[in-house]
């Protein structure tokens, strides 16, 4: 069951700060990711402190490293059901977790961040990964 | 609501990510929720039995930490007498 959206808009509105923009439909989805050019990051956000708490300041803190994607995109999962059940299926062989992150290249995801690569690190740690990623991956498009 | 913990009081591998190895063939792997008299509760239980043909624990703990967990269970109670060791997913695979 969905949480009190009065209590999960600080989150959402994180998400936002940083120029994430929300997918909250299932159309919204495919018209994001149905025929995807270029580099993007698709962040299924959660409530869960434990892992969501420390995932999105790491993403703030990524997103301005110098090679970044071009557009990041947001579901909520546990709250906007519909986009993050559509969000998955174009996430291939990945199992979902939440909160996790989707390197997305021409289509393709290209990386997967998952919860348990998330859990119990700090927001340094994990942007660091995900710097690591965004020059592996985005270098040569951005 | 950066660093926000939503529930706080709850054992340290709470919401993690674990390997449970067992002294039998099974290995789960699971979000730890909390350990009590009944044994280790945990939620999306992917689980490997190195006594079925397929892939070693080893590459079964690669694809997990790559591919995310393929649940089999959604809650597993382990019987405490079963569980060998408890340990994070990330430091079995790195």
């Amino acid at each position: 069951m969905p949480y009190n959206p009065a209590l999960v808009a600080p989150m959402r509105q994180e998400m936002t700060i940083m120029g994430a923009r929300e997918l909250t439909s299932a159309a919204d989805v495919d018209s994001a990711l149905g025929d995807q050019r270029g580099t993007m990051l698709v962040f299924v956000n959660s409530v869960c402190g434990c892992a969501a708490g420390n995932a999105r300041p790491a993403l703030r803190l990524a997103l301005q490293h110098a090679v970044k994607p071009a557009e990041v995109v947001t579901v909520f999962a546990g709250q906007d059901v519909e986009a993050t059940s559509r969000a998955r299926q174009y996430f291939a062989e990945y199992q979902p977790s939440s909160p996790s992150i989707a390197l997305l290249k021409d289509g393709e995801v290209v990386q997967f961040v998952h919860r348990h690569q998330i859990e119990g690190r700090s927001p340094q740690a994990i942007a660091a990964d995900l710097t690591a990623a965004f020059d592996r991956h985005f270098a040569a498009t951005v | 609501m950066a660093g926000h913990v939503f529930h706080p009081g709850h054992q340290e591998l709470h919401g993690v990510t674990v390997v449970l190895e067992t002294h039998g063939s099974k290995t789960y792997v699971g979000r730890f929720d909390s350990q009590d008299e009944r044994g280790v509760h945990l939620h999306d239980v992917g689980v490997h039995d190195a006594g079925t043909p397929g892939l070693s624990k080893e590459e079964f703990l690669k694809r997990c930490d790559k591919f995310g967990i393929r649940p089999e269970h959604r809650d597993l109670t382990v019987p405490t007498g079963e569980v060998a060791r408890i340990g994070r997913l990330v430091d079995h695979v790195r």
